[in-house]
């Protein structure tokens, strides 16, 4: 098989004297075959490859890395350990403040956070952290030595957490590390949350996150499946059950749909139905697996996101003809990673940009055929700062579909504000709460991750898990 | 894990069973419902709940075959498990004194109105039911009804047994002999609702029915359960099950409905597709 990289996207490098060893490249599966299974697309540093590129890094005194990282991931001592071939001890780093590293280290929008303000990113190309961090966690894991670390004397206090989302298990995770007894509910069969039901498996295999969770619970994490909370206990009835604290991470599950005509069709699916029945129900093996998914021939995805990458590649996975990405603006404004973006473009991916759909059209059986659309200029920038579309008038066209994924975002499920008397949420439906400690209006209710930020990332979610559990841990040893 | 406690046949293809779920036999309430899976492979089935024990803590369920996995879940053992059992799930009925109802139920929807007219009976009402099935092998719980009504008449297409004809003809027949009918509860396969909504309409009966679109995971959070209600959409697992049956789009729920006929129909191979069907 041969190997392509994602480095072919970046930049040429410039070398400079001091930096001998170019930017290392991780191997992928090549575009061809990979759109023929749901396989992981990149596949990982060699041991020679990650200690080569761990020795670019030139251990800064200030390293602007750590800084740039949402939990302060001990970089640059993790990459030296990468560099003196214990490999192991790097993972332990890592689990110092992060507790989810081959997660993080595949789903982490770097570019955005530590390689952003990478030094050697001022004049070439930076350390590439997220995939060294993959290698460390992925050691770990491989060689089956995971350590569990010595736990503190239970405290006494029980404390639960709604929601196994990377927030929810941060969370969990932490708090047993300080004594206390943490158990998690889960709505769904399977704890996780995005990770299992929303990235798909050529992303974030599923094994790894089953590992992940299957730590916390060696440590001690009870987590209870099935129990969508507002339904089969309140918070309140939590608190009477012998709770002493509540951490709410129920994510922004609910989906967003347009409101255009015809959006009820067969063969609209929202991007979270989509991506639940492949992933988390694996319509994928359909019918070894019971679930089914409509795998169309043409199959277009509106929105630009990460969701809709994900969607887009699941579609042509799916044995789609025609895969398309329908955006209202260019692709420099789509809030995707680079990389999904660039891997979405090798796997065939037609970008129709400027674009936006106004109306479904469907045959006799109420089964979508066609989507009409409208073409947008951008205009003046808008509240967020990017240029809003503006439909051009007269022209509308109409692309042939018989499968549709809507991903223009996600919203708060409402389920747990409207059953907790004094929750306040804001005008969204987002949970409101002091500073970075996640207090909410409610004493004693913490909340934290998607339903506080609205869809934000993983690791913004743990971290909030991480700063809520500390002032938790403040609040219940005053009292 | 939820271990099967207890299984009846109750006609050649609707089987009862009494599961193990202590937490969710405390807390149930009668309109709502859980999803259940057989195993890892399994799909995620929704199903009502129709009763519940909460000192054994037990939940019964009563469902016909029409496809793959009940299929499977009709061939399950006393003492077999289902891996999972979540719930409760959706908005309860709401449960009020109103007066002289009818609840009606078609088919396995008999399973799923019974809960609803045991609890109106409880909380006062005069409860006139109306239960039907194509013929009277395929009648369920006519004992049952019979304690938890005022008055029961039952109803087979073929004229078996009971009434000759729909269920439908019989609330016609009754509102011409002048009874006074304060609100209908009626649950079945969609072609009977949406005629049962069609007749009380014009007499401005209210009309509650529970709906059975396809779901994901219950929980408001995947989309796949929308119905068109008053002319906008719905999550049927976190705004119903049950909706205004003078509002409901029965067309779009049941193309809905047949949206995986062809691909279930891989998976079970005998070529027909649900209840709701025809
Ligand atoms: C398709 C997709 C791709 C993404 N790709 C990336 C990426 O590449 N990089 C990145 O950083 N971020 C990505 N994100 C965003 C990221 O996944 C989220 O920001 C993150 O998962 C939020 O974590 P959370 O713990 O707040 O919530 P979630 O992960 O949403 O978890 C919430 C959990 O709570 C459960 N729950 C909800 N309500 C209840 C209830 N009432 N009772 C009990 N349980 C309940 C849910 O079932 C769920 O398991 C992606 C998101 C999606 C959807
Ligand atoms: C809130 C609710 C309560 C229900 N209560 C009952 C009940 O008490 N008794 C009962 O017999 N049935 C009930 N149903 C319907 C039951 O869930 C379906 O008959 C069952 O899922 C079919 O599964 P299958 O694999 O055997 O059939 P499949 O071969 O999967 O499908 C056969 C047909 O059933 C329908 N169906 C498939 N999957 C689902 C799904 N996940 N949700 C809904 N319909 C589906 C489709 O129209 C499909 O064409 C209820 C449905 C809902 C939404
Ligand atoms: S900023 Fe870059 S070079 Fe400096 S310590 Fe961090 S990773 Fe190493
Ligand atoms: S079943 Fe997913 S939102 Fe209702």
């Amino acid at each position: 098989m041969k190997n392509t990289s994602v480095d072919g996207m970046e930049t040429e490098e410039k070398k400079s004297k001091k930096e001998k060893i170019p930017r290392q490249q991780m191997p992928e599966q090549t575009p061809g075959v990979r759109v023929k299974n749901f396989d992981e697309v990149p596949l990982g540093y060699s041991e020679e490859t990650a200690v080569l590129e761990a020795k670019r890094c030139i251990q800064c005194k200030k390293p602007g890395c750590i800084a740039g990282c949402p939990v302060d991931v001990k970089i640059p001592e993790f990459i030296q350990a990468i560099t003196d071939g214990k490999f192991l001890e790097a993972a332990h780093i890592l689990k110092e403040t992060n507790s989810l590293p081959a997660v993080c280290g595949r789903v982490c929008p770097q570019e955005e956070q530590c390689e952003k303000v990478c030094i050697l990113g001022k004049k070439g190309d930076p350390v590439a952290i997220g995939r060294l961090e993959r290698f460390a966690a992925d050691y770990e894991r491989k060689t089956g030595q995971i350590s569990i670390p010595d736990l503190p004397a239970p405290n006494g206090k029980k404390i639960a957490v709604i929601g196994a989302g990377p927030s929810g298990l941060t969370i969990a995770g932490d708090l047993v590390k300080l004594g206390y007894a943490a158990t998690i509910f889960e709505g769904l069969h399977k704890a996780g949350g995005v990770l299992v039901y929303g990235i798909p498996e050529f992303r974030l295999p599923k094994a790894i996150v089953e590992a992940e969770v299957d730590y916390l619970k060696k440590l001690g994490v009870k987590i209870e499946t099935n129990a969508v909370i507002g339904r089969i206990a309140t918070i309140d009835e939590l608190f009477a059950e012998g709770y002493d604290a509540v951490y709410i991470a129920v994510g922004a599950g609910a989906p967003v749909f347009m409101n255009i005509p015809g959006e009820n069709l067969s063969g609209i699916y929202s991007a979270n139905e989509y991506l639940t029945r492949s992933n988390l129900m694996k319509a994928y093996l359909f019918p070894e697996y019971d679930t089914p998914i409509v795998r169309g021939r043409n199959v277009a995805v509106i929105g630009g996101g990460n969701v809709a990458m994900d969607s887009v590649r699941t579609a042509l996975r799916l044995g789609a003809e025609n895969a398309y990405i329908i955006y209202r603006r260019t692709e420099v404004e789509m809030p995707a990673r680079k990389e999904e973006v660039h891997h979405a473009h090798e796997e065939g991916v037609q970008f129709k940009l400027l674009t936006n759909p106004v109306e479904y059209i469907g045959d006799e059986k109420a089964w979508v055929t066609g989507m009409k659309c409208i073409r947008m200029e951008l205009g003046e920038p808008d509240a967020s700062g990017r240029r809003s579309p503006v439909p051009i008038e007269g022209s509308e066209f109409v692309i042939d579909v018989d499968a549709v994924v809507v991903a223009v975002g996600t919203m708060a499920n409402p389920i747990v504000p409207a059953t907790t008397p004094g929750l306040e949420t804001n005008r969204r439906g987002y949970i409101v709460v002091k500073g970075e400690s996640g207090e909410t209006t409610r004493p004693g209710i913490y909340a934290g991750g998607d339903i506080v930020t609205g869809a934000a990332t993983v690791i913004l979610a743990m971290g909030a898990g991480k700063q809520a559990a500390r002032a938790m841990h403040a609040y219940l040893s005053g009292k | 894990m939820n271990k099967i406690v207890e299984k009846v046949a109750l006609s050649e293809n609707v089987v009862k069973m009494i599961l193990e779920a202590p937490a969710i036999a405390r807390k149930r309430k009668a309109g709502q419902f859980i999803v259940l899976l057989m195993d890892e492979k399994g799909e995620r089935i929704p199903l009502t709940i129709v009763d519940s024990d909460p000192e054994r803590g037990a939940i019964t369920i009563i469902f016909q075959v029409v496809g793959k996995t009940t299929a499977a879940m009709a061939a399950m053992k006393v003492d077999d498990y289902f891996s999972d059992v979540q719930g409760p799930l959706g908005n309860p009925t709401d449960i009020k004194k109103i007066g002289q109802i009818v609840c009606i139920g078609g088919g396995v929807g008999v399973g799923v109105v019974y809960p609803l007219a045991a609890a109106l009976k409880q909380a006062g009402n005069r409860v006139i039911s109306i239960i039907g099935a194509r013929t009277k092998d395929l009648l369920i719980l006519e004992e049952e009804m019979k304690q938890v009504s005022d008055r029961l008449i039952v109803a087979t297409d073929d004229g078996s047994y009971g009434f000759h004809g729909f269920v439908s003809t019989v609330l016609q027949n009754l509102i011409d002999a002048g009874e006074k009918i304060e609100e209908v509860f009626a649950i079945g396969p969609v072609p009977m609702m949406k005629v049962i909504a069609n007749l009380t309409r014009p007499y401005g009966i209210k009309t509650v029915v529970s709906l059975n679109p396809i779901m994901v995971d219950a929980t408001g959070m995947c989309g796949a359960c929308r119905v068109s209600v008053g002319g906008k959409t719905r999550f049927t697992c976190v705004d119903g099950p049950e909706f205004d049956g003078h509002q409901v789009d029965f067309d779009l729920l049941t193309s809905r409905l047949r949206m995986y006929c062809d691909q279930e129909s891989v998976a079970y191979e005998k070529h027909k597709c649900g209840w709701h069907g025809n």
